[in-house]
């Protein structure tokens, strides 16, 4: 049933027992969104949260009283007439291309490892509440597994990994969003180089900016092995991540051992140094938001503050003299004093737009290290809890994949709709100085991420041009020169937009603290 | 059989998919072996039917 006023209606159509993936969903409701005459468009399975997801949008709460997590809910706002097309039609717009895939696809498990027995790897990204049951029967069938899929309670991952390691097996995840294996992207990867260099991540989108930097700096990666987020934290104790390690240590082709992490819990921290001061081959840790890491006594492990750095090390390590070639072939400092001069004196601070978690976190970090404070959804101790619909009264960094973007909703590194709403309130924003975006490229991400975001950049910048200032825009773009967007296409569209295109997050965000920096020391001149 | 981490390194992944079939595209563009599983939530059953159905089986 819907509701509405006048021409404009809200409704929603179930089908019971359809059972669509969430990124054909997503795409599914990114094509009913460009319709003529709807202006909101969900499709989700209808589970507890993507229930609760759609009231809190306003939709009909009897329409949804009857759904189970079974059924395929479509949730339509806009023209009454232009909803009721789509209503009248709903199954032609659930067609998906089934060529693509049908003739590797199986329809169990025990077929598939029939067909496929030297099978030696398990991708699971079926929703969170099913998730580990299945990677249990990847486990028991000898399979490694690459587990997707967030929302795993941490004692069953807990369980799966203690599982994995009596076997000799890994589990990557759950919410591991990237690997590299001998070559082979696994989830949202970039396509790099083979060489030298072995990385462990608890962070998808770490992991791609590190394997992205070793590549434009014209080195390699042997593997580069996801671990999930809380692999580190003490109730799980680092089990993948201490796992990897160890392997990439035997490992022939590597010859250096980098550790992406957030900080870990107490008790593991520990452990991490100690397997890392144990290894033959040179070892570098990053662990982004720590104050400040000891290292064990005798310890040759290098300690690096950002990925920047990290790649850095790991270079120097195999050889590398220095990271010229992933330099910005840019005057960063010459750019900084002529958009500051074009800025009114309102102008003061830098609005983070982030698909990737771990930019939203290391941008703070570097914020933190210069003594400046942010608002974030996401805040690193010392910087402060900022939730959408806040007064933004200083710099604010948000992290536009998490939970409260993404529920039910495609996330940024697939569907720019939200972030470029964002974008678009930035250039509404009359204490906007810096606008501060990534782009990430690679297998799994959108076709066009730059073009998804231009019109939005370019109409928030003339937004800022109406009140007299000057809003500027800063891009780090996360890919590589075989990435199927495209690389080159990508950072000339972000410059055609305005933007300063850097090549890494953390250049980016310094190139942002040195605007707002210079900013705050023209209003103190006057 | 179980192929271990180690293995899983030296061969290369030989892959299984659940769930997002973009994954599987993924693989298949970039040449590496992948079976996609056609996956769907196993069906809810109310606790009197699997109370029942226990005491059948």
């Amino acid at each position: 049933m819907g509701n509405g006023r006048g021409n404009a209606t809200s409704d929603v159509a179930i089908r019971k027992n359809r059972y669509y993936d969430s990124v054909f969903l997503m795409s599914v409701a990114s094509r009913l969104a460009k319709l003529p005459g709807i202006e909101d468009a969900a499709a989700v399975m209808a589970t507890a949260n993507n229930r609760k997801m759609l009231l809190d949008l306003g939709f009909d709460p009897a329409g949804l009283r009857e759904a189970t997590a079974n059924d395929l809910v479509l949730a339509l706002r806009g023209e009454r007439d232009a909803v009721r097309s789509v209503f009248d039609d709903l199954d032609s717009h659930l067609v998906r291309n089934e060529d693509a895939v049908s003739s590797i696809s199986a329809s169990s498990w025990r077929e598939a490892l029939t067909r496929q027995p030297a099978s030696n790897v398990a991708l699971v990204s079926v929703p969170g509440h099913y998730a580990s049951r299945e990677a249990d029967v990847a486990l028991d069938a000898g399979l490694n597994v690459f587990l997707f899929s967030d929302h795993v309670a941490v004692e069953d991952e807990l369980a799966l990994k203690r599982k994995a390691a009596q076997a000799g097996l890994i589990v990557m995840g759950p919410d591991c969003g990237s690997a590299i294996v001998a070559g082979i992207g696994l989830g949202f990867a970039n396509v790099v180089r083979r060489g030298p260099i072995g990385v462990v991540a608890s962070s998808g989108t770490g992991l791609q900016e590190f394997t992205c930097l070793v590549h434009r700096a014209g080195s390699g990666i042997s593997h580069a092995l996801g671990t999930g987020s809380r692999d580190l934290s003490d109730a799980i104790g680092g089990i993948s991540t201490l796992a990897a390690v160890r392997a990439l240590e035997w490992d022939q082709g590597t010859r250096a051992i980098v550790v992406l992490s957030k900080p870990p819990g107490a008790r593991t921290l520990p452990s991490l140094m100690a397997v890392l001061a144990g290894c033959s081959k040179p070892t570098v840790v990053c662990l982004l938001g720590a104050e400040a890491v000891t290292r064990p006594r005798g310890s040759s492990t290098l300690v690096a503050r950002t990925l920047d750095e990290a790649a850095a090390m790991a270079l120097r390590a195999m050889g590398a003299s220095d990271l010229s070639a992933t330099a910005a072939a840019v005057d960063v400092r010459g750019w900084v004093g002529a958009e500051a001069e074009r800025m009114n004196s309102e102008q003061k601070y830098i609005r983070g737009l982030f698909a990737g978690g771990t930019f939203c976190y290391q941008a703070q970090q570097i914020l933190r290290d210069r003594g400046m404070t942010a608002g974030s959804n996401a805040p690193l101790p010392s910087m402060h809890a900022w939730v959408e619909g806040d007064a933004c009264c200083e710099h604010t960094l948000v992290d536009m994949g998490s939970d409260e973007f993404t529920e039910g909703r495609p996330h940024p590194m697939i569907d720019a709709t939200q972030r470029r709403a964002h974008v678009l309130a930035v250039g509404e924003d009359a204490e906007a100085a810096v606008l501060l975006l990534d782009v990430i490229l690679g297998y799994g991400a959108a076709q066009d991420p730059a073009g998804d975001l231009a019109d939005a950049i370019r109409r928030a910048r003339a937004g800022a041009e109406r009140r007299g200032g000057h809003l500027a825009v800063i891009a780090s773009v996360c890919g590589t020169d075989g990435d199927p967007q495209g690389l080159e296409d990508q950072e000339t569209t972000l410059r055609d937009a305005g933007a300063l295109v850097c090549t890494s997050n953390a250049r980016a965000t310094s190139a942002a603290c040195e605007l707002v920096g210079r900013l705050s020391g023209n209003r103190e001149a006057k | 059989m179980t192929a271990t981490l180690q293995a899983l390194l030296d061969t290369g992944p030989i892959a299984i998919n659940l769930g997002l079939r973009d994954f599987a595209e993924s693989l298949k563009n970039q040449g590496a072996p992948v079976i996609h599983v056609t996956w769907e939530p196993p069906a809810e059953i109310d606790a009197d039917l699997a109370s029942l159905l226990d005491t059948l089986i």
